[in-house]
């Protein structure tokens, strides 16, 4: 509570409200709890999750590799070799990583072209998990926010430049916002598990997605495999540092983006329904706040996040929908958030870390022949250091503090 | 007609039942439009139901596309009619299936007018589709019957195909690969276990993470295995076991019992699971720390132990379930082969409502709905195969929002459990 870095303490704790201890109790166990966060939580958790990560990644590419796996099998005889065998195969592989991520300005671009979808999915992601609820669909409503944006970029094209971009971009957060709806919707009317229906939506997404790239609406004149029309060249995103870098203006929407959700949730009587509602939905309740309402608009919300990085991966980057248009985003949006700890900053900052992880697979793959999935391994053993700080406080013998436990997420099926 | 109708005993409200018999009336006029004036006046379907094995070979059936598709439609019209004149109370869940039924087949009728359609093969692909639904549905059912969420379903499939691919071919035994898939389907459920009871992670968060973590390493370790070591991908398949007089009778015996193990232990595991959970001791106490786990602590259980117990089963089900594509079906490992039937799995096991029979039959309805999908373009049916692809998730999204039925999912899954 007295800490200054800490925007959340400066607002009443929504557990002032009367209710009796066993509701506050489920409701803590079925929301995020929000406040107590201390530097320790914030970078040093993080941080340690990362390095153990990286560290178990690298065992797995020690243990995978068959050169190295031989000369630890004749430890007995050349100790020595075994272990400078696997530490030059995880330098090179490293190393190449970070080189093609940060090793030049071209590097750099593209790290922040892959980090830039990333931050619409993480706040989306995060916004859900604010308002207590967890949305697994980001990669549905991605797609279908990619749809709609993709249909706004190749049918306005009587708009000028900027006006056409911005319409791309608000279509793209519509069509998210829609599929979103969906389970904020059935959860306020009738309970439905939103982790349920956004896993479900994402296949229906996914599969109507499919259907649609083979319809007369989408597919390009003239092909016959499942590709859209490209969008009108009034509706790219501009590059922001001329044609030769992909970086475009996507960044910046990002950017911005991620500032205004801090302001709704922070600083916003909306955004203190949406926290008040994830911590505790009776309380919220009974201090005459509408719940389902909440979790309505904080769906939509998230969905249009989600859409948004759809159409920004679509305007600044590929100009079209395909087959294998979302590499996972949805998934990683989810370790995002969890990295970046629900805040919107936070989310800024583990886009950006997994960017330099994204775009610099490639270029590992390339040197030293370690597949790129190495990367998805990484990203799994991350969430789970996230998801379990106590798991983390072990490994680095950290002292543990009563704050940092409220923090764990939790959640039920039964409702 | 309202006095009729007030008071049903089945628990559905009477506007419900209004609803549903006009859903019905909607359901019979599809057939009409559809499938008796779709089909020109003296076409025959052929339906093919002899493999040519049994005692005795049943003759193709040929029915009038036109005739039968009305006789369909007339049925479901009159069930509507009943169902708003007076409703079926608790027996309207039946009937809704047999309207189901009747709009299934007139559209089976339609879709092979002038044609002949392989009824057997059609049905027996359907129970082979459902083989790593119902598995996989089982391990669900095991896990969340005692209060633990498994949306992990579709890693431990991934992992176990996999490790079961690569320990049969390492040691040229169908059987060791077997083992070797049920037990990193164990693994998994352990970790699982691990994260949810002993650190109290979000079991969510902790099912996404080992669904992550499976497709991340399998990829990372198929790319990296068997692109220089290819003979490690080729463990073969188990045989068709052929059960002695059974596999004889007419259209059952080549559709259910003349398959591999895998479909005989699914058998045995939807009985044995069924009977386990609501006929013994075992199942009561999994229920009670799956409804209510202190009650359940107060009265002696080991609340932690019993669902330490539980997920390591469903692990090891859900690797069964795993093993089964590459083991079973396919001979091979490929990259993301499961392609979301885990989750298909999930649907079924709320879909049948976390019951082991319910799971099964939810997994045949999605498995026809996948065999069908995939004979349409056999059939030069003009509908897009992916809105059948569609069913299972529509459906599961209409079951957990209560539109058809309200799927009541165990009172304390996800609850993590402390001792006071």
């Amino acid at each position: 509570m007295n800490d200054p870095q800490n925007p959340k303490a400066k607002e009443p704790p929504s557990t002032d409200v009367p209710v009796e201890e066993a509701v506050a109790e489920r409701a803590r166990a079925a929301g995020v709890a929000t406040q107590g966060l201390d530097w320790r939580n914030v970078i040093l958790v993080p941080t340690l999750a990362l390095l153990a990560g990286l560290f178990v990644g690298a065992l797995v590419m020690v243990f995978s590799d068959p050169d190295t796996l031989r000369s630890w099998a004749s430890l007995g005889r050349n100790p020595g070799k075994a272990l400078s065998d696997s530490w030059t195969l995880v330098y090179e592989a490293y190393s190449a990583l970070f080189k093609g991520s940060l090793g030049s300005p071209r590097a750099i671009s593209e790290t922040i072209v892959s980090a830039t979808p990333l931050i619409f999915a993480g706040l989306a992601v995060a916004l859900a998990f604010k308002a207590g609820l967890f949305n697994i669909g980001a990669e549905g409503q991605l797609l279908v926010g990619a749809m709609t944006s993709v249909y706004a970029g190749f049918t306005f094209d009587f708009l000028p430049g900027p006006v056409h971009v911005t319409a791309a971009l608000i279509a793209g957060f519509l069509g998210g916002a829609l599929w979103g709806f969906i389970p904020g919707f059935l959860k306020a009317r009738t309970g439905a598990h939103e982790v349920i229906v956004t896993i479900m939506l994402n296949y229906i997404g996914l599969l109507f997605v499919n259907f649609l790239l083979k319809s007369e609406i989408f597919i390009r004149s003239g092909r016959t495999d499942p590709i859209t029309k490209p969008v009108a060249e009034s509706a790219k995103l501009p590059p922001l540092l001329g044609a030769e870098y992909r970086v475009n203006a996507g960044f910046l929407v990002a950017l911005a983006v991620a500032g205004a959700i801090w302001w709704l949730l922070f600083r916003s009587t909306v955004g203190f329904r949406f926290r008040t509602v994830g911590t505790n939905p009776n309380a919220a309740l009974y201090a005459g706040m509408s719940v389902g309402g909440t979790y309505i608009l904080a769906m939509v919300l998230s969905g249009g996040l989600a859409g948004l990085a759809g159409a920004s991966q679509l305007l600044g980057v590929q100009y079209s929908v395909f087959p294998g248009f979302s590499s996972g985003y949805g998934f990683d949006a989810i370790a995002l958030a969890l990295l970046g700890r629900t805040h919107p900053g936070g989310v800024v900052m583990a886009a950006l870390l997994f960017g330099v992880l994204r775009s610099g697979a490639t270029g590992m793959q390339a040197a030293t022949s370690i597949p790129v999935d190495i990367i998805v391994v990484i990203q799994a053993l991350v969430i789970v250091f996230m998801a379990a700080p106590e798991l983390v406080r072990q490994i680095f013998r950290i002292r543990a503090d009563k704050q940092a436990e409220q923090d764990t997420l939790s959640a039920s099926w039964a409702t | 007609m309202s006095t009729a109708a007030a008071g049903l005993p089945g628990g559905i409200s009477q506007k419900r039942a209004r609803v549903l018999g006009l859903v019905f009336i909607a359901l019979s006029l599809g057939i009409f439009w559809w499938f008796a004036l779709g089909s020109e006046s003296g076409l025959s379907s052929t339906f093919k139901l002899s493999s040519g094995n049994e005692f005795v070979t049943v003759p193709d059936l040929s029915l009038p596309a036109r005739s039968t598709a009305l006789f369909l439609g007339t049925i479901a019209a009159f069930l509507g009619g009943l169902q708003i004149a007076r409703g079926f109370g608790n027996k309207t869940y039946l009937v809704l299936g047999a309207v189901v039924l009747c709009f299934i087949l007139a559209f089976l009728v339609w879709a092979a007018r002038d044609r002949s359609l392989n009824m057997l093969g059609m049905l027996s692909s359907t129970l082979l589709r459902a083989v790593p639904l119902t598995l996989g549905a089982l391990s669900g059912v095991l896990c969340e019957r005692a209060g633990v969420i498994n949306i992990a379903i579709e890693g431990m499939m991934l992992t176990a195909a996999f490790t079961g691919a690569i320990a049969a071919s390492a040691i040229g035994n169908l059987w060791i690969g077997l083992l070797a898939g049920i037990a990193s389907g164990a693994l998994l459920g352990l970790l699982l276990a691990v994260l949810s009871i002993r650190y109290r992670v979000d079991q969510i968060i902790g099912g996404t993470v080992i669904n992550i973590f499976a497709l991340g390493l399998t990829s990372y370790l198929s790319a990296r295995v068997f692109s220089s070591y290819q003979n490690l991908n080729s463990p073969g398949r188990f045989s068709v076991i052929e059960i002695p007089l059974l596999s004889k009778i007419p259209i059952i015996g080549p559709i259910f019992f003349s398959n591999n193990i895998f479909i005989y232990l699914m058998y045995a595991l939807v009985a044995v699971i069924a009977f386990a959970m609501f006929r013994t001791r075992w199942g009561l106490r999994v229920r009670a720390v799956g409804e209510h786990p202190k009650a359940a602590d107060t009265v002696g259980i080991k609340v932690l132990r019993v669902r330490y117990q539980n997920v390591v089963l469903g692990g090891m089900v859900a690797g069964l379930a795993g093993a089964y594509f590459t083991l079973g079906s396919v001979g091979r490992f490929d990259e993301n082969m499961t392609a979301g039937r885990g989750f298909i799995a999930l649907a079924a096991m709320i879909f049948g409502r976390w019951h082991p029979v319910g799971a099964f039959g939810a997994a045949l309805l999605f498995g026809f709905a996948d065999s069908l999908q995939n004979k349409l373009a056999i059939l030069k049916v003009p509908i897009a195969s992916e809105f059948l692809l569609m069913a299972p998730y529509l459906v599961t999204i209409f079951v957990v929002a209560g539109v058809v039925g309200r799927a009541r999912p165990p009172a304390a899954d996800g609850q993590p459990y402390t001792k006071e």
